[in-house]
Formats: C-alpha cells, structure tokens, sequence
C-alpha cells in the first residue's frame, strides 16, 4: 500500500509540471504568438520604448521563457527573491509570484478568497450527494412510480440547465421579487454563521442542481443494475429482509461508481465555482481568476490554474487509493 | 506489433462500465453482430443465415428507436433547430429585423428597457426587443442557434475522431504505446479545462489582426471549436480504448487474424464498425455539453466575439437588466434548456436502442 501511494505521488508531481509548463506557455507565449504585447498593458499611459523594456524587466518578462519557468518552479517549492534596483523581496515558498496589476502576492490573493469557494464547494458538494443520491436510489425502488418519472423528469431538466441560468433566474425570483434573499452577498463564517448559511443557500442549491440531477440518474441506473444481480436473488433467498438486501448489498455496490465520480467532481468544482460565483458575485478564487483574466494579469490566472489542477490531481489521486484499499487488484495492477 | 490476441497484455482489465458492457453481451446479438461485420460476403451466407432472417444492430435499434417517443420527439427538435439555423438568414428576413439592428425608438428614453409589456413582445418583434441596444431578440436567438449547433457539432465531429483515433491505435497495439496514450489523457483529464479555456479564449481576443489568416467573429468561433474539441476527446478516447481492448480478444477478431487479415483490415473493417455504436451515443450525449461549454465561455464574454450573437452573451447582457427585464434573460436561457435537453433526450433514446442488453 506504501509503495503504490508513493509511486502515485511521483506521477502526481510529474503531472503537475506538466500542467504548469503548459499553462505558462500558452500564458507567456500565446500572446507572443498572435501579436500582442502582455508588458504594453502595464506600461501606462505615456509608453515608449525605454518604459516599455523598464516595465519587462519588473514583470521578469525579459527573460527568456525556459529561465522565467524555472524561477517560477523555483519559487512555488522553495521561495524566491525578488530584486527590483536596489530593492529585495523575499518571497517564501509557495510562491507564486506577484500581481501584475496590484503587486499583491498571488498567494495571499488566493488565501484570502479560498474560504468562500471552499464554503460554495462544500455546502454545494454534500447538498448534491445527499440528494441525488438518495433521490437515485427511491427513483430505482420505485421503477415506473410517478415519483420515478417526475424526478427523472427533473433531473433531466437539471442536467439540461447551466448554473449562470438558474442563478439569474433564482434571484429574479427569490431575491427581487419574493425577497426572501435580499442583498445575497459573502459572509464570513465567523462574522455571522447565520448569515453566512442564509446567503449561500441559493448559490448552493443553483450549483448543486446541475450535479444533483447528474448523480440521481446515475444512482437510479447503477441501483437498477446491481438489484438485478444474481447475489441479490440470493440474498432474498436466503431470508434476508428487504431492507438489509437493499443497504447491504445492493446500495454498497451501486455507490462505488458514484465514489469516483464525486472525487472528480469536487475536484473540478473550481470550474463551476466561476460561472456560479460571477454569476452571484461572490469575491471567491474564481471570481478572481476571471477579473484576472479580464485584465491579462497572468501570475495571478496561472496560480490559480496551478492551484487548481493541483486539486484535480489530488482528487484524482485520494480516489486511486481509496480504491486501491477497497480492491486488493487495483494496487498490484 | 503483432498481438498474440490469446496473451492478455498488462492493462487488460477494462475497469471502466463501457468495457465491462461489452464483456456481458448477450448471446444471440452478439453473434448476430459479430458473424455480420467479421465476415459480410461469405460465411454468413450459409444454412442458418437464410432460414431465419437476421437483423443487424442498426435495424434492431432503429425499430427500439421508434417506440421511445420521447427520444423520437427530441430528435424532431433537433432536426427543427437544424434547419432554423441553416436557413436563418430567410427566417429573419420573413419574420423579424436584421440581428445587429438597433431600435431605440422602442426602449423607454430613461430606464432604457423595452416599451410595453413582456420584454416588449409584439408581432413585429415576436421575442422581445432587447434592452439598452434595442435588437430583436427573435433575431439574435435565431443567429444565436447557428453559432451554437455549430460550434458543437465541429467541436465533438473534432474530439470525436481525435478520441477515435487515438483511442484504436492505444487499445489496439497496447504496450507501450498504449502507456504512452493513457498518461497522455491522464495529463488532459487534470487540465483546469474552464480555467484554461478562459485563458486562451483571453489571449487570442487580444489578437492584433488575423490568426491563421482568421479574425474576429470566424477567428473567435474556430478558436472555441479547437479548445472544446482538443480537451474533450480524452473521454471519448478512453471509451475507445476500453472497448477496442475488449474487442481485440473476441472470436471474430481472432478468426479474421487467421485468416491472414492485416491490422489495417481489422482496424477499419473489424473493429471500426464494432465501434460505431458507442461512439455514436457518446457523440450525441457530448453535443449538449459542448452547447453549454460554448455558452459558459461566451456567457463569461471570451467566447464568441461580440456583436455576433451568442445564447451565452445574450444570458450575460441580461445580468444587467434581468430585475427589471426579465424576459429578455428568459429567452436565451429557454432556448439553450430546449436545445440541450433535446440533444439529451434522443442521447438517452440512443443508448438504450443501442443498448444489446436491453431486452426490449
């Protein structure tokens, strides 16, 4: 079991080199590559040549691109130095540099907006699981009831809707107009718990809806090809009651599916934290991403790609092992 | 490379529901379907072929297919969606006003919402008429459905046949080379995809002139088609892969090889049409998902190069004005629930006539 996380591990490094290298070329090359100047957005108004190599060479963009991917490496596992004339910064691992735009840290960006994705991901996350999957699973007992069909029906709503329209209309209908949610703004946990439940709530459940809709048909298709199993006849033949035959063996067998899956998800959660968090305007990690690539400020979008691909990564990796636990063949495959 | 196809090589397993699908195809079908495509011209015409007349897969589930209304009702709007895009230019020009026409003359002078009720509903502008701008919306959607279905269809046509093609050569030749393949999807599954997608949707909007010999609206759309394309085709790769490496162990794989078949005659002529089935389904399930990529990109405004319409740009112009007009944001979102679910309908429909398990 060591082994196998310890040789999953190297490849998860290696994949995050991958993911970085390319995501700093198509970031620092590709506006090279169709004509455009990334230093002339900073450069100010009055631009001319000698401002314009000054501002290069602040940014680090006077490099060239291998020797600015290497400091880069260098400063999200060890720390750098930033020397501006007669100035240094010293940066401390992980560094990801600094915003072109405000100077700011992009790690400390980041922190400070990682607990309201994490909140959205979280409440949105475990409002999807318990839902869809429960929803699968009375769909399967109750093939053909009308319960089944309006719920599939549903769910095949769901599946069909992106978060940036049930978003809007969510608060067309419930914040202006019944005014249940007035004013949905980001709360701290902290500041006001309450608050915090109350103005996540529509967001959670727009962004739950679309995964929730996913995972009932999933559940209900999975649940109806386990209950059709052989050792499910034989657990009802030997005696066994309804309910154990169900819990025991055929809901345990129907989840496993639904596990990879939902590592997954959470994992590329990030993704639908854009759209939803643009969408209610919550100041989170991808609202950052997006306002940062409105203004080509790239140390900050590429943190936050680096950021996020790491989760993939990691998400991808804690299933592996989880799985490798569950089924001995997987770790001596 | 020669595969000895009765040594099982290292990653054999297919783990995945579609590999294992294919293990438990039932009997009858499946030499119905094996017999048909290993040997079209000569062994099947013997005794048994004649006396009980076989049906081949298409027939099987293009009769499953037209019990499942629903499905058959999906593909109807489909077909509808088609045409409205491809004659788009003459629906307009019949029924409402050119898409990028302003008419301001019909928008309160202050609030800069459209006069009279329902998002300014009338029977000159059947949808609407837009705010600030004053486009008519009927217009936009109907423009809108052409940039949609058509960066869909050449995305997945694109993800498709890269995912096909790689797929084959990795589950087919195995070793190394199917190493190689694998970890390359593995690399392309941790892509941030949205994230990624936003940014080169970013840089090429900063495009100074032409790409390629490509620029504004044609240059935005070929570059969705290339990102939603070029990072989708894993998934459909890793179908493949899985059923090709199930496939490459059946009898008929084995017996066109003794009969002296190249790789070349068994990968298009044996496996190719063994792998229509579920490329097919997973090419109408992906549609629905690239339709939305498209308006999630457009929605967050590095998608389709304004003022081209788009169902995503309209959606996020409509954050603006949704609490006073909220027809005009009702519209574009109606639009793409219609079209996507309908794409996900026949989907479903498909895979169920396809399926050989369904007894049906």
């Amino acid at each position: 079991m060591g082994r196998f996380i310890v040789r999953r591990l190297i490849g998860v490094v290696l994949l995050l080199i991958i993911v970085s290298a390319a995501t700093f070329a198509v970031f620092f090359l590709g506006p090279k590559f169709v004509g455009a100047d990334v230093a002339r957005n900073f450069c100010g108004r009055v631009c001319n040549q000698q401002s314009l190599v000054e501002v290069k060479a602040k940014l680090g963009l006077d490099k060239p691109i291998y020797e600015q991917y290497g400091a880069y490496v260098k400063g999200v596992v060890a720390g750098r130095d930033f020397v501006t004339g007669t100035d240094t910064t010293h940066c401390s691992a992980p560094c990801l540099g600094y915003s072109f735009k405000t100077d700011q840290s992009v790690w400390f960006l980041m922190k400070d907006r990682l607990p309201i994705t994490f909140s959205l991901a979280i409440g949105a996350a475990l409002m999807w699981l318990v839902s869809g999957v429960a929803v699968g699973i009375l769909s399967a007992l109750r093939r053909g009831s009308f319960f089944d069909r309006a719920a599939m029906s549903v769910a095949l709503a769901g599946v069909s809707l992106p978060v940036y329209f049930t978003g809007l209309v969510a608060l067309s209908i419930f914040s202006y107009k019944l005014k249940w949610f007035v004013n949905v703004h980001y709360v701290g946990f902290t500041s006001n718990p309450a608050l915090w439940a109350k103005n996540l709530l529509l967001p959670w459940i727009c962004l739950a809806f679309l995964y929730a809709a996913t995972y009932a048909r999933l559940t209900r298709a999975n649940m109806l090809e386990t209950m059709g199993e052989d050792y499910i006849r034989t657990a009802r033949a030997k005696g066994l009651p309804e309910s154990v035959v169900i819990r025991r063996h055929g809901f345990r067998a129907a989840l496993t599916p639904i596990v990879t899956i939902f590592g997954l998800d959470l994992g590329g959660l990030l993704g639908g934290a854009i759209l939803t968090e643009t969408v209610f305007g919550f100041p989170g990690v991808g609202k950052l991403a997006y306002d940062a690539i409105a203004t080509q400020d790239l140390p900050v979008v590429l943190g936050v790609t680096v950021f996020a691909a790491f989760f993939i990564i990691m998400a991808n990796l804690i299933v592996d092992v989880a799985y490798a636990y569950v089924d001995p063949r997987v770790r001596y495959g | 490379m020669q595969h000895d196809p009765l040594t099982p090589t290292k990653g054999e397993r297919s783990t995945s529901p579609e590999g294992r699908r294919l293990d438990r195809v039932t009997a009858p079908l499946d030499v119905e379907k094996s017999a048909l495509q290993a040997d079209p011209d000569a062994a099947v015409s013997g005794l048994s072929a004649k006396a009980v007349e076989g049906r081949s897969l298409r027939q099987i589930a293009w009769m499953r297919l037209k019990r499942d209304k629903v499905a058959l009702g999906g593909g109807i709007v489909i077909l509808l969606l088609i045409l409205i895009a491809v004659f788009a230019p003459l629906i307009v020009k019949l029924l409402g006003h050119p898409p990028n026409d302003f008419h301001q003359e019909l928008l309160d002078p202050t609030l800069l919402t459209p006069k009279g009720s329902f998002g300014g509903i009338s029977s000159q502008f059947l949808l609407g008429v837009e705010p600030v701008n004053g486009r008519d919306v009927f217009s936009r959607i109907v423009y809108g459905a052409r940039i949609s279905l058509l960066t869909a269809f050449l995305a997945t046509l694109l993800s498709v046949s890269i995912g096909t093609v790689v797929g084959i050569t990795a589950g087919f030749f195995g070793g190394w080379v199917d190493g190689l393949i694998s970890r390359l999807m593995d690399i392309l599954l941790a892509f941030p995809l949205l994230v990624f997608a936003i940014s080169i949707g970013t840089v090429i909007q900063t495009a100074n002139g032409s790409v390629f010999g490509l620029s504004g609206t044609s240059l935005s759309v070929a570059t969705l088609i290339f990102i939603i394309g070029f990072f989708n085709w894993p998934y459909i790769g890793r179908i493949v892969r899985g059923q090709t490496l199930s496939l490459r162990e059946k009898e008929f794989i084995d017996a066109a090889r003794s009969l002296g078949a190249t790789n070349r005659h068994i990968i298009f002529k044996q496996l190719l049409p063994n792998l229509a089935a579920p490329v097919l389904v997973y090419s109408t399930l992906i549609i629905p998902t690239n339709i939305l990529f498209e308006a999630a990109l457009s929605f967050l405004g590095v998608g389709v190069r304004r003022p081209t319409a788009s169902w995503g740009s309209m959606l996020s112009d409509a954050v603006e004005t949704y609490q006073i007009d909220p027809v005009f944001m009702i519209v574009p979102g109606v639009a793409l629930l219609i079209t996507v679910m309908a794409f996900n309908l026949l989907g479903d429909g498909l895979r169920d006539a396809l399926d050989p398990r369904a007894g049906r």
